[in-house]
């Protein structure tokens, strides 16, 4: 009897950095950091900015020449290398300045009644320590939850269509939704304007059906994603069992989704959460705290934004900022529950 | 002994009464899509024929927007050309702009950091997706737009003789370079998350061949990822486009609308289809309100057709790597 031994072979991964390549890091990062901090010193480049803009260029320049010591390749190499890590980080530092302004420019209009109260007796350019916005956070909520009851029912027979009934028009369906993922919001929120508030006047109504219309692709093509996770064992063996497919959907499939359904429509809620533009011209704003769905206008978060913001004196201007740190933390929390759920999901 | 066989039940393959009920209401609903689709088309189509009518060609190839005056007997003149231009160019800035950031932040995530940091830049990316656009405009017209004036300025000063960095007034604020440069980042989340899904399918068979034959890691990606992954690259680039055409409040922020065909990047001077919608409908009487449908219209027929050409072509290249 011969015994052969078998080895598994981990392929070697060359992009992955080695000592040898960090030992070169070190030095490079050293020299051309000296090299920018002369360029700034010596000419117009200034601010922090600046100075990043310096450090690229002279960390280009620095990783070359450390390239050439091996070959041409290894040169261009590094400067492609260079430029894609480059190409990265630059695309985040106006992320960080957003999330920086926003929470810091924020923090100003924040304080503990800035969420009871209204600005139905206060306006825009109070005193930061008078008025809030209780009532935009309350009329998002109802309007959100009135376009997840139209939008979250929809979108999840709509994925059940294409991942479960497999009808003639799925492929039809999939193009459909995936038209309408693609509809401007300002459209969406033309359409619902000229159908229900000309002659009507604004109202929350109105609002829910134009975020219902953004909403919808995004639950449905969430949904489908995660129904074609379900294992087709699950699906077969009920109907082995003699269940109908009706049972099946809704005792076997569905609920083996639950978690990827909530992902949908969290995303869904997430999606259309600061849509502004349909607002505009759907619920509008109101200064005053209401719960009434028709008949006159509701505050949102993204509207009271941007009322504060076109209203444009430094005080309504911070207003302005505390409300986008509002909203931003509310749709961060929304995703976060999101994510959480899907990671439940997979297991 | 005999043993009795229980009577054979019959098997059929055919539907029960609740399936064909629980099918027809499916299949219903998930038609919803199609018929929103369609209502808002003929919707549209429908109110704006009497401003298509009244204008004809006129509405697309001339730019004056007044909605005429009963007292001095002033006919009203509708003409998009001007917000269209002003569109196309804006968005296809923001698409320059983005192309080497969307390939360097695919190529990064996708070859150049391991498994588990990926995960989590990943999912810092989809966050940033989520963010509002009215915050994008704020951010755009409070914080960007004082540096962005600089750098148009010193565009200016040192390329002017260009006739499109050329400007009138020397006033660069709410310009379209500004206002592409915010598009530029709301693309960019979405844009690159379809080129990376793209270059994470690349052949890797090829890819350690091309290790094998002594590239380097660049070589590597330039010889089997970027010529592998260019249709998911243009696929998401027009994807981008999509966005950046029918982007409305982050534009209306910080852009300045102006009724006349200008090509001057940086002056304080654009258009834009959304933004106009946005800031006419309010004061718009019955007529002007037909035609910020019509414009309505055309930018939804655009977005259509831009959406449609990307999903195709991502389709295409999702198909062939199967």
């Amino acid at each position: 009897m011969t015994s052969t031994t078998t080895s598994v072979v981990t392929p070697r991964r060359p992009w992955v950095n080695r000592n040898n390549s960090l030992k070169e890091l070190i030095p490079t990062i050293v020299i051309s950091a000296a090299l920018a901090a002369l360029v700034v010193n010596f000419t117009g480049l200034a601010g922090p900015l600046g100075s990043y803009v310096a450090f690229v260029a002279a960390y280009l320049i620095v990783s070359f020449f450390f390239g050439l010591r091996h070959d041409k390749v290894k040169a261009v190499d590094k400067v492609m290398t260079t430029l894609v890590c480059a190409g990265f980080f630059t695309a985040f530092i106006p992320w960080v300045s957003i999330l920086f302004a926003v929470f810091k420019r924020g923090a100003e209009a924040v304080y503990w009644g800035y969420f009871t109260s209204d600005m139905s007796v206060t306006s825009g350019d109070d005193e930061l320590n008078m008025g809030g916005l209780s009532h935009a956070i309350v009329g998002s909520g109802i309007i959100l939850l009135i376009a997840s009851l139209i939008a979250i029912p929809f979108g999840i027979i709509t994925a059940v269509y294409i991942t479960e009934i497999k009808g003639r028009l799925s492929g039809l369906v999939r193009v459909m939704v995936q038209s309408m993922s693609g509809v401007p919001s300002i459209v969406a929120g033309l359409f619902v304007f000229t159908v229900m508030v000309t002659g009507k006047g604004f109202s929350a109504i109105s609002g829910a059906v134009a975020l219902s219309i953004l909403m919808l692709p995004t639950v449905a093509r969430t949904t489908e994603e995660v129904l074609k996770l379900i294992p087709e064992d699950l699906r077969t063996s009920a109907y082995a069992l003699g269940a109908t497919q009706t049972a099946t959907t809704f005792r076997i499939v569905l609920p083996a989704a639950r978690a990827g359904l909530v992902t949908a429509s969290m995303l869904g809620v997430a999606r259309v959460g600061g849509e502004t533009a349909p607002l505009i011209m759907t619920s509008f704003y109101l200064a005053n705290f209401s719960t009434d769905t028709s008949g006159h206008p509701l505050a949102s978060l993204p509207m009271y934004i941007y009322q504060n913001f076109t209203n444009g004196t430094d005080l309504a201007l911070s207003r302005a900022w505390g409300g986008a740190a509002v909203l931003l933390s509310l749709i961060f929390i929304i995703f976060t529950i999101a994510r959480l759920a899907s990671g439940r999901a997979k297991g | 002994m005999q043993t009795t066989l229980p009577e054979r039940r019959q098997i059929t393959a055919k539907s029960r009464t609740s399936d064909k009920a629980f099918q027809g209401v499916v299949t219903t609903g998930a038609l919803s899509a199609f018929v929103v689709l369609a209502l808002i088309a003929g919707f549209l189509f429908v109110r704006s024929t009497e401003v298509f009518r009244t204008f004809g060609f006129d509405f697309i190839t001339t730019s004056k927007w007044d909605p005429g005056s009963v007292d001095d007997g002033r006919a009203a003149q509708f003409g998009v050309a001007a917000m269209l231009i002003g569109s196309i160019i804006v968005s296809t800035m923001a698409m320059i702009f983005a192309l080497p950031f969307v390939m360097g932040t695919s190529l990064f995530l996708e070859y150049y950091i391991s498994r588990k940091i990926r995960f989590v830049l990943v999912s810092i990316l989809d966050l940033m997706a989520a963010i509002p656009s009215i915050i994008y405009g704020l951010w755009g017209y409070l914080v960007l737009m004082p540096y962005a004036s600089q750098w148009a300025a010193s565009i200016n000063k040192y390329l002017g003789w260009i006739p499109i960095f050329a400007v009138e007034r020397e006033n660069f604020d709410a310009s379209p370079f500004v206002a592409s440069l915010v598009l530029c980042l709301m693309i960019l989340p979405i844009a690159s998350s379809v080129t990376r899904e793209v270059y994470s399918r690349a052949p890797q068979d090829q890819i350690t061949a091309a290790y094998a034959l002594g590239a380097s890691r660049w070589g590597a990606i330039r010889a089997v990822v970027l010529p592998f992954g260019l249709s998911g690259l243009v696929g998401g680039m027009l994807l981008g486009l999509g966005r950046a055409l029918g982007e409305t409040i982050a534009v209306l922020l910080t852009l300045n609308l102006v009724f006349a065909v200008k090509f001057q990047v940086l002056a304080s001077a654009g258009g834009n289809v959304a933004s106009l919608i946005a800031s006419k409908f309010g004061e718009a009487g019955p007529l002007e309100l037909k035609a910020l449908l019509a414009a309505g219209l055309v930018l939804f027929v655009l977005t259509l057709l831009v959406n449609f050409g990307a999903s195709l072509i991502v389709g295409r290249a999702a198909r062939s790597m199967k």
